[in-house]
């Protein structure tokens, strides 16, 4: 699961009001290289949640958005790195309301919900 | 008939393939509106012709389209054209000369094709009809193998081939811009691909409707029903970033039995990501995950830029929710032990559409296109069957006929309007907006109508005097 991913998810476990951002466990994370398209970046940062992705991102982005971030450079590239080079590969994303945790294997999260929390 | 004029005002010979007919026009119209083009056609405008004679283009524009299409084959600048060879020499004469001069220069090279639809001709024929056309004022020489420029004579013998004329019912005559993508239909074959299920969409198909999506570089698409991902593959094709969804484990992990004749179980290169990567496409790859599309795990925000998909119709692979005991049904095949539908509803068909508008209209951007496969029991279909959203407007709507009573159709919707809360009241205003009926039995009437039981009903019914 990439943190772009993460950042656009949110709990649905029934009842639930504040089920935004989901809690990252990691066991195992990985970092790859992936080509840096600064108009996608661009695009996505208006979509974003900052504060989540400044969280998840654990100390690599600034705390708040930077003015004219469309033509930094540097900028863009940090949040390329957040966004779509760090992975999940194991571990679980846990609902920050009712603790329901959905298990991320081979860098997959499954969302799936039981009868009962749904 | 005079094509006069400069630059502006020149046309362009589209000449399409004649396959999937009807999802052309869709096709061409969205690829020139990502030019910011309206679509002009000339007078006499026939929309299942192979040939369309375009207006309001640039050869930059033409080209673009070209770079997109997989219905146009090529286009051409169009020089002339007739109903008869003296109307086709009148047309090529009044071309302004200062229009043709750069392309006939003596140190140039070219070489003239004859392409004839709905006719086979001798070489002789051929031949023929390129010495007809030596009043052009040529100056350079022929080269078949690599010319400079290429031109094409075009005949036109009708649709039908159990009636060819003997003279062409129309002919053109251009110079050749560039070819579509229909080869990509080749490449991105699925026999090829590395990873497939049951109803993995065939190439043609899955890049008309990343086309219908106006799918576009450095846009962020979804597909909530993604299978083995064959509609994330063809966006990616075109430079969009790819999520998907699905309730079956085993599909989105790849694993389990394989589709394939001859192979038993998938192999540990079988997954969507794998299938991206294949075609040079992993870094556009976002995520794919578990999970039921009528539960929605997204942020309501409008977050993507276009929604490809292509539903369950409940035939080869039934439609699943999660839910209560009501209707539990065969559990799903599970190699691994881990799959995680608790237990499987049947997800009536008239739900997965009312869901999915809903969830267009709340997470597309504005202006951002659904483009989705309908099911259509034929005998009972009407335009008002098909799902209406107050914030989405209906682009365009294209049958591909299955069996003499089931089809399916494609339908194209744009948001133009971001949801607001009387928007879940829309439906005691209009009808059209009521959870879509007609399609929760479309399971039954596709067997149904398979049975001999259905052919003795039918004549039941006709003998009974009608209803």
């Amino acid at each position: 699961m990439k943190l772009l991913t993460h950042n656009i998810l949110t709990s649905h476990v029934k009842g639930v009001t504040k089920g935004y951002p989901l809690l990252i466990k990691a066991t195992e994370v990985r970092v790859n290289e992936v080509e840096f398209n600064p108009q996608f970046v661009s695009r996505m940062i208006p979509k974003l949640e900052w504060s989540a992705l400044v969280q998840a991102a654990e100390g690599d982005l600034p705390s708040s958005l930077i003015q004219d971030y469309e033509n930094n450079e540097e900028f863009l590239r940090k949040v390329h790195r957040v966004l779509l080079e760090v992975e999940v590969i194991e571990g679980c994303l846990q609902c920050p309301e009712s603790g329901r945790e959905f298990p991320i294997s081979r860098g997959v999260p499954n969302m799936l919900l039981n009868e009962d929390d749904s | 008939m005079a094509l006069h004029c400069g630059r502006s005002c020149r046309q362009y010979l589209l000449h399409l393939a004649h396959d999937h007919v009807d999802f052309r026009l869709p096709e061409i119209k969205a690829l020139l509106s990502l030019r910011g083009r309206q679509f002009d056609p000339s007078e006499n405008f026939q929309e299942r012709s192979p040939f369309w004679r375009l207006n309001g283009l640039s050869e930059d524009d033409a080209r673009s389209i070209m770079k997109r299409t997989v219905c146009g084959k090529s286009v051409f600048e169009l020089w002339g054209h007739g109903a008869t060879q003296t109307e086709l020499k009148t047309s090529l004469l009044e071309y302004p000369a200062e229009n043709m001069a750069p392309y006939l220069k003596q140190e140039s090279t070219y070489k003239i094709n004859v392409y004839t639809f709905n006719k086979t001709l001798l070489f002789k024929d051929r031949i023929e009809k390129i010495d007809a056309l030596d009043f052009l004022p040529f100056e350079g020489k022929v080269n078949l193998k690599d010319p400079d420029h290429v031109f094409c004579l075009l005949e036109d013998y009708g649709s039908d081939p159990n009636d060819i004329p003997e003279k062409p019912l129309y002919m053109y005559f251009g110079r050749w811009i560039a070819d579509g993508q229909r080869e990509l239909i080749r490449s991105y074959s699925v026999k090829k691909r590395h990873f497939i299920g049951n109803t993995s969409m065939d190439a043609g198909l899955s890049f008309i409707m990343a086309n219908h999506g106006r799918v576009k570089a450095h846009d962020l698409v979804y597909d909530p029903f993604v299978g083995t991902g064959s509609l994330l593959v063809a966006c990616s094709h075109f430079g969009a970033y790819v999520c998907g969804t699905d309730i079956d484990y085993n599909t989105i992990h790849g694993i389990g039995k394989a589709s394939r004749k001859n192979q038993k179980w998938r192999g540990p290169d079988e997954n969507i990501r794998a299938n991206l990567r294949q075609y040079g496409k992993e870094h556009l790859y976002v995520d794919v995950l578990v999970s039921d599309a009528s539960k929605p795990v997204w942020r309501k925000e409008a977050l993507f830029d276009a929604i490809i998909t292509d539903p369950p119709y409940g035939i080869r692979e039934s439609t699943r929710r999660t839910g209560s005991h009501k209707d539990i049904t065969k559990p799903p095949d599970d190699f691994s032990g881990e799959s995680h539908v608790p237990v499987s509803m049947a997800y009536h068909l008239s739900d997965i559409f009312t869901d999915l508008l809903k969830f267009a209209a709340q997470h597309l951007v504005l202006g951002g296109r659904l483009v989705y496969w309908l099911p259509v029991y034929r005998p009972e279909y009407c335009e008002e069957m098909v799902p209406m959203h107050p914030c989405l407007t209906l682009i365009s709507n294209c049958e591909q006929t299955l069996s003499s009573h089931t089809s399916r159709r494609l339908i194209t919707m744009e948001k133009t309007k971001e949801p607001e809360e009387t928007d879940a009241l829309a439906h005691l205003a209009d009808p059209r907006f009521r959870p879509y009926q007609g399609h929760n039995s479309f399971r039954e009437k596709y067997f149904s109508g398979l049975t001999k039981k259905s052919s003795r009903e039918h004549s039941k019914t006709s003998s009974d005097g009608g209803e």
